[in-house]
């Protein structure tokens, strides 16, 4: 590690703890349906919005209700866009022909399977993509179809998060808020200013917006190459903003027009962490007491910079195999030369911390210790700042696990801001656990096991291991990271496995929507038994929740969790693969 | 009327929480009591039954994986002769996982029924004479008396079933109920007028209303709540076998999908074997949470216990549970903050005489006073002026105190020595002549303004000082509630005296508040504004008009010389009666969810350790560079696999004490007391197998077991 680098991360987490308290402000407010700095702007198209939808603010909906509104809100939008897909040929802004017979040679056909994957892949605010943007989905898609799902996807889950604060928040009451009025002001208030500011200032950078086809290109070798086009930049804000991480074009975040400058870059990076760290502040806030939110955020800190240090020291220190042969240095494969080792660790941590998803190195190509990083952030059910509300009401349900155990030990029924913590938030909790890590075990077993005819349907090139493109622990850590991004909600790809099977665009898809609806509606449903409950007043006999000792329970809960539930997992994959690289094997 | 004094135990005045919880009452049993050892071994091999098992789901995962184990067994007899001898010790240690959780529950489970059994006992067929309409009486066997009957009991006989007195009064031993051997007074009217069933009168005779059906009464059910037989799961305990329950599930994902796993693992690597299904249920036991899941019964039992051997009856562990958790305690000034007798602290004479002369008056005056106050007058001229008891001799005459004179005093060799209320005292004066000076009021009334009470002393014409009486509070119950105070309890005196009393006492004692002339409705409202609050209220009461108050808290500890009323609404009974005792019950409370919380933390903990026996042992012929992991350098992969099962097996053996006896409970606050078992349990959980799983190996293999 060299000390520019540490002074890049250093740099990053700064920013954002500087950024947390006055989003966490602004964001408090919002919620809370008081007056900001952007309400004469925006008030009105607030206003319209529930006019337009038939909503009225006021009414309050119990927990039950909420759900039931999140749920059909995501089947809706979720069939809309697997309409779009399956139509595009017919609809508008297609300049390339994508779905209609005058398509480009190697265009991917949004096939039934495929399009399920990709409609529930954005629903769920996973992103993952078994195709390249750019030679799949026209431009109405893309805008219309994904850019709107990066907008309600993020927004559902900042709704979810507030609506669990709130059940610590309020006592003996039925209501945690209405989900229509959350989603709207989480929309016109939160996402769309930071996301059109943001947009501008990519564009400042060179990112393109634009409608053109792609554009023809002779290269001075005199060969002819294809330069995709596109109205990136309004869909890159939204993708970092929103924790979505789905890639305009394939190469994601590591392409020129997505990412052009060190500054794009680290305003990504920022746009990434923000709204999570400013939900921490929100969470103090509303709770009345802005040490507990701030305690949330160390323990988040403390797993984001460890796992930040142990990749980049992994990367830098390199490939002991080219080091035996004289070519020593950091371990630069599947890295942009332009971002470094440093910000190429600090990228692909942050981006696993948060269910973000996008890329600027191939995750792939990282050392083995390199990929269990991002590998175990997302086990960790993407916790570590996590996905915008989504990382608040995950590292919730850690807080009312580590509670739960160790509060028992000051000797009382164990509390946690104010609320006692009995078997129906234990519940929930551990069924959200339970779920989210049934569906990673056990496909990635059918997966590393599975075989299907050649030429069949669901995976025509046979057994489910034929997709890989490593073999040995390397190919299995390819199948574990498909079903653990696809439960993390994360969309980040591992590479090297050709998802775009019947059989993995299904099995994915489940994955996808048990990680994300599996931990939203216990969630939902710790926050109504929450609400419903009375307060309890803090004395000297109450578990402290707001320092330190709080913050490194929390932290020991979710790696200690996280790690006895993956650790045969991970000892077969990065593990043995690390120790096999140091007797001079790679796969 | 005598005085019946509460029964005294050593520890109830101590002064540290500490020092009360495991000291051992006189009829206490030792935690490995031969008896219950061979009754519980017995009754552990019995509760394998599948069917009792299965409320248990992590110990029942246990034995169906030792079962799998046990018939792949005889399979292998045949297909795979060498593996036979690990086999079987996988299969014997998984069996004796097992019956070790059951042994834990079992060894809770016989120390109840053992107390039972000496309850029982005194269950004899007592015949009661029951009294017909006509007056007259029927003798009738006790067990077929029903509520509303009346009978008489005289000396010596047994009192048939729980009930009332309507007429007379009489000594009963209680021995039964309470251990405690000094007789108690039993009579009609008033907060002493309930007797219970196979107590024995010892004096005089009483007329008592029977008031519970057979096998309802007091005893029956102090009988089954000590065997468990109505033990039901507290909602704490349903809480943590949803945690344990559902670590299971996890875990059994993780193991059963390393079957997958590791077969593309071998196919990949092109060596070694998929591990055996005796390995993976090895794994899979050593993961699950089998120590809270085979101790966590016995400490819910042992927390009930506990509370037993304190003679205290909870009639459910659902109110052991919450004392742990009460924020507010309201405590009886009388009996429980102070001595319960006014004593005197101070001689203060008036018009010139000397502190000796009034010493001695005062004394001489109380020599016949056998009241508490009387006597402690005698003590302090005693210890304070060096004056001793003198003989009573034939000519001295001995006013006793009467509620009329409102003094008593005494007469000799024509002095005539008067003590009492100082208006009473004034007019003896007077009477006499003499004249009342104005300090000696004065005095009376600062005296009264400071809390205490004034006894006015009086010598023929001459007014001669005041005694100061005072509430005194109990030695070191200052230091009890500041203990209090650190664990976050609230504490709050209710008594009758008037404001200005009892703000006196409340800062001596250093109550946080106090209620004062306290009206049982008061009591029931400043519950109710507590609840409100989202307080847990614990409280003492022994009178029918305590029964609201009583119902209404969380935590209602009745006292057994109390009135059935009062028994029935609250959910503990103290048969020793000792109101202090609430302060014990809240401890054992707390260490009760203390203990779960430490073995959780330290079951699950100790996880981490088994990886690195048993993952390494797995797959190190597939992958050799996988012997890094290690990092114990247990001989081979067998006996790597049997360590750990053996260790996994043996600790709970090991923590049975632990669980039964409770973790070591000191109050403190909420933050020093989690840093200290998080340091105990967790990091220990996280450290102690590595040295256990070491050694064990090392006899393994040092036998050549493995």
């Amino acid at each position: 590690m060299t000390p520019n680098g540490l002074l890049q991360i250093g740099v990053f987490f700064v920013l954002i703890l500087a950024i947390t308290k006055p989003l966490g402000v602004y964001m408090t407010r919002v919620f809370a349906g008081e007056r900001t700095l952007l309400h004469p702007l925006l008030r009105p198209l607030e206003r319209a919005c529930y006019v337009l939808c038939g909503v009225k603010e006021s009414t309050e909906q119990r927990w039950t209700q909420y759900a039931g509104s999140l749920l059909s809100f995501s089947l809706f939008s979720f069939a809309l866009l697997y309409a779009f897909q399956r139509l595009q040929g017919y609809l508008p802004l297609n300049p390339m022909g994508f779905g209609t017979s005058h398509a480009m040679s190697g265009a991917t056909p949004m096939t039934p399977d495929l399009s399920f994957n990709n409609a529930l892949s954005f629903t769920t605010n996973t992103n993952w993509q078994n195709y390249s943007g750019e030679n799949t989905l026209s431009y109405f898609v893309q805008m219309v179809g994904l850019t709107m799902h990066n907008f309600t996807s993020g927004a559902a889950g900042i709704a979810i998060a507030v609506a669990l604060i709130r059940g610590f928040a309020r006592q003996t009451a039925a209501a945690i808020g209405n989900f229509w009025v959350d989603m709207v002001r989480a929309t016109v208030y939160v996402l769309l200013p930071l996301s059109l500011a943001i947009a501008l200032f990519f564009c400042s950078q060179g990112v393109i917006q634009n409608f053109h086809p792609y554009t023809v290109a002779t290269t001075v070798e005199g060969k002819t190459q294809t330069i995709a086009q596109g109205p990136v930049a309004s869909q890159e804000a939204i993708k970092m903003l929103g924790t979505n991480g789905g890639g305009f074009f394939g190469a994601n975040s590591a392409h020129p027009f997505e990412n052009p400058t060190p500054l794009s870059n680290l305003v990504q990076l920022l746009a990434i962490f923000a709204i999570p760290a400013g939900l921490t502040y929100v969470l103090g806030k509303m709770v009345g007491d802005t040490r507990q939110g701030w305690a949330v955020f160390a323990a988040m800190s403390v797993l984001f910079l460890a796992g930040v240090f142990v990749l980049y020291s992994a990367e830098q220190s390199g490939n002991p195999i080219l080091a035996n042969l004289g070519v020593p240095g950091p371990n630069m494969e599947g890295k942009e030369v332009r971002f470094g080792i440093p910000m190429s660790a600090l990228f692909a941590t942050v981006t696993t911390d948060a269910s973000c998803g996008a890329v600027i190195a191939m995750h792939d190509s990282l050392t083995p210790f390199g990929g269990l990083v991002p590998l175990f952030n997302m086990q960790t059910s993407e916790v570590i700042f996590g996905g915008v509300g989504a990382g608040l009401y995950g590292m919730l349900l850690f807080a009312i696990l580590a509670v739960f155990i160790a509060g028992l030990m000051v000797g009382r029924t164990p509390e946690y801001l104010g609320k006692k913590i009995e078997a129906k938030e234990v519940k929930m909790a551990m069924l959200a656990l339970i779920a989210t890590s049934a569906v990673i075990l056990v496909f990635t077993g059918i997966s590393s096991v599975a075989d299907f005819a050649k030429g069949g349907y669901w995976n025509s090139t046979g057994a489910a291991t034929t997709n890989l493109l490593n073999g040995g622990p390397h190919g299995f850590s390819e199948i574990l990271y498909l079903f653990t991004s696809s439960a993390a909600n994360n969309g980040s790809a591992f590479g090297g496995i050709n998802g775009n099977t019947p059989w993995y665009n299904l099995t994915g898809a489940i994955t996808m929507a048990v990680g994300r609806f599996f931990i939203i509606l216990p969630m939902l449903a710790v926050a109504g038994s929450l609400a419903a409950k009375k307060r309890i007043p803090v004395t000297s006999g109450t578990l402290p929740t707001h320092g330190a000792l709080f913050s490194g329970l929390l932290v020991g809960t979710v790696v200690i969790v996280s790690a006895l539930t993956f650790f045969p997992a991970l000892s077969l994959g990065p593990i043995v693969e690390h120790f096999l690289m140091w007797e001079g094997r790679l796969f | 009327m005598p005085m019946v004094e509460t029964p005294k135990f050593a520890h109830a005045e101590s002064d540290d929480l500490t020092e009360l919880l495991p000291k051992k009452l006189a009829h206490a049993r030792p935690l490995f009591d031969p008896e219950i050892l061979r009754r519980a071994t017995k009754e552990s091999f019995f509760k394998l039954n599948p069917v009792t098992l299965m409320k248990n789901p992590v110990i029942f995962v246990v034995e169906v994986g030792a079962a799998i184990t046990s018939i792949l067994l005889i399979h292998d007899v045949f297909s795979a002769p060498a593996l036979i001898g690990f086999e079987i010790q996988i299969a014997l240690w998984l069996w004796f996982t097992v019956v070790f959780a059951n042994f834990a529950e079992a060894m809770a489970e016989a120390r109840g029924k053992a107390q039972a059994d000496a309850l029982r006992k005194t269950k004899t067929d007592a015949s009661a004479r029951r009294v017909l309409n006509g007056g007259k009486t029927e003798t009738v066997p006790a067990s077929r008396l029903r509520a509303g009957d009346i009978v008489i009991c005289e000396a010596g006989e047994l009192i048939p079933g729980d009930g009332e007195v309507i007429e007379g009064i009489a000594t009963v031993d209680e021995s039964v109920i309470t251990g405690e051997s000094a007789p108690v007074i039993r009579e009609s009217g008033g907060d002493r007028s309930a007797v219970t069933g196979g107590t024995k009168v010892l004096s005089d005779w009483v007329k008592i209303r029977i008031t519970s059906n057979p096998g309802e009464t007091f005893l029956d059910r102090m009988i089954a709540l000590v065997e468990g037989a109505e033990r039901q799961k507290t909602p704490n305990e349903i809480a943590l076998n949803i945690l344990i329950a559902g670590l299971t599930l996890i875990f059994l994902l993780a193991v059963v999908t390393l079957q997958p796993f590791s077969r593309y693992a071998v196919i990949a690597a092109g060596a070694g074997l998929m591990p055996s299904v005796a390995v993976l249920v090895s794994l899979l036991v050593c993961l699950i949470p089998t120590t809270i899941g085979g101790l966590l019964s016995a400490i819910g039992i042992a927390g009930m216990d506990r509370v037993m051997q304190h003679n205290v009856l909870a009639m459910s562990g659902k109110a052991v549970e919450a004392s742990g958790d009460v924020n507010t305690l309201l405590l009886d000034k009388t009996g429980t903050i102070t001595i319960g007798n006014r004593q005197a602290v101070e001689f203060i004479p008036v018009n010139g005489i000397s502190n000796e002369e009034l010493a001695d008056a005062a004394q001489l005056s109380s020599l016949a006073d056998e009241t508490p106050e009387g006597r402690s007058v005698v003590v302090l001229a005693k210890s304070k002026y060096g004056l001793r008891g003198r003989e009573v001799t034939s000519d001295c005459n001995f006013i006793p105190f009467s509620a009329y004179t409102r003094m008593s005093g005494v007469d000799m060799h024509g002095r005539a020595l008067r003590k009492g209320a100082s208006e009473a005292i004034a007019n003896f004066v007077k009477e006499n002549g003499g004249q009342v000076p104005k300090e000696m009021t004065e005095t009376a009334e600062r005296i009264s303004r400071q809390g205490g009470t004034p006894l006015a002393v009086a010598e023929n014409d001459r007014a001669l000082g005041v005694i100061h009486l005072k509430d005194v509070v109990k030695g070191g119950m200052k230091d009890r509630l500041s203990q209090l105070r650190a664990m976050g309890i609230r504490t709050v005196m209710i008594t009758g005296d008037n404001p200005l009393t009892a703000a006196a006492i409340a800062s001596e004692a250093g109550v946080d508040d106090f209620l004062a002339q306290a009206s049982p409705a008061d009591k029931l409202a400043y519950i109710k504004k507590e609840q409100a609050e989202g307080r847990l209220v614990a409280m003492t009461g022994d009178g029918t008009n305590d029964a609201p108050a009583l119902a209404q808290a969380d935590v209602g500890l009745a006292m057994n010389t109390g009135t059935m009323a009062a028994k029935e609404a609250g959910n503990m009974v103290d048969l020793d009666s000792n109101p202090t005792k609430l302060i014990e019950v809240v401890a054992i409370g707390k260490q009760l969810l203390i203990t779960r919380g430490a073995l959780t933390t330290f079951s699950i903990a100790n996880d981490v350790a088994k990886y690195f026996a048993i993952i390494p042992a797995m797959f190190m012929a597939t992958y050799p560079a996988l012997a890094k992991l290690n990092i114990m350098r247990l001989h081979t992969s067998q006996s790597a696999v049997l360590s750990a099962v053996i260790f996994n097996a043996l600790i709970i053996i090991a923590l049975v004490p632990l669980a039964l006896r409770g973790v070591k409970y000191r109050p403190q606050s909420a933050a020093s007391m989690l840093r200290r078992n998080l340091l105990i349990y967790g990091i220990g959980g996280l450290v102690a197998p590595f040295p256990g799983i070491w050694i064990i190996d090392q006899f393994v293999h040092a036998l050549g077991l493995a």
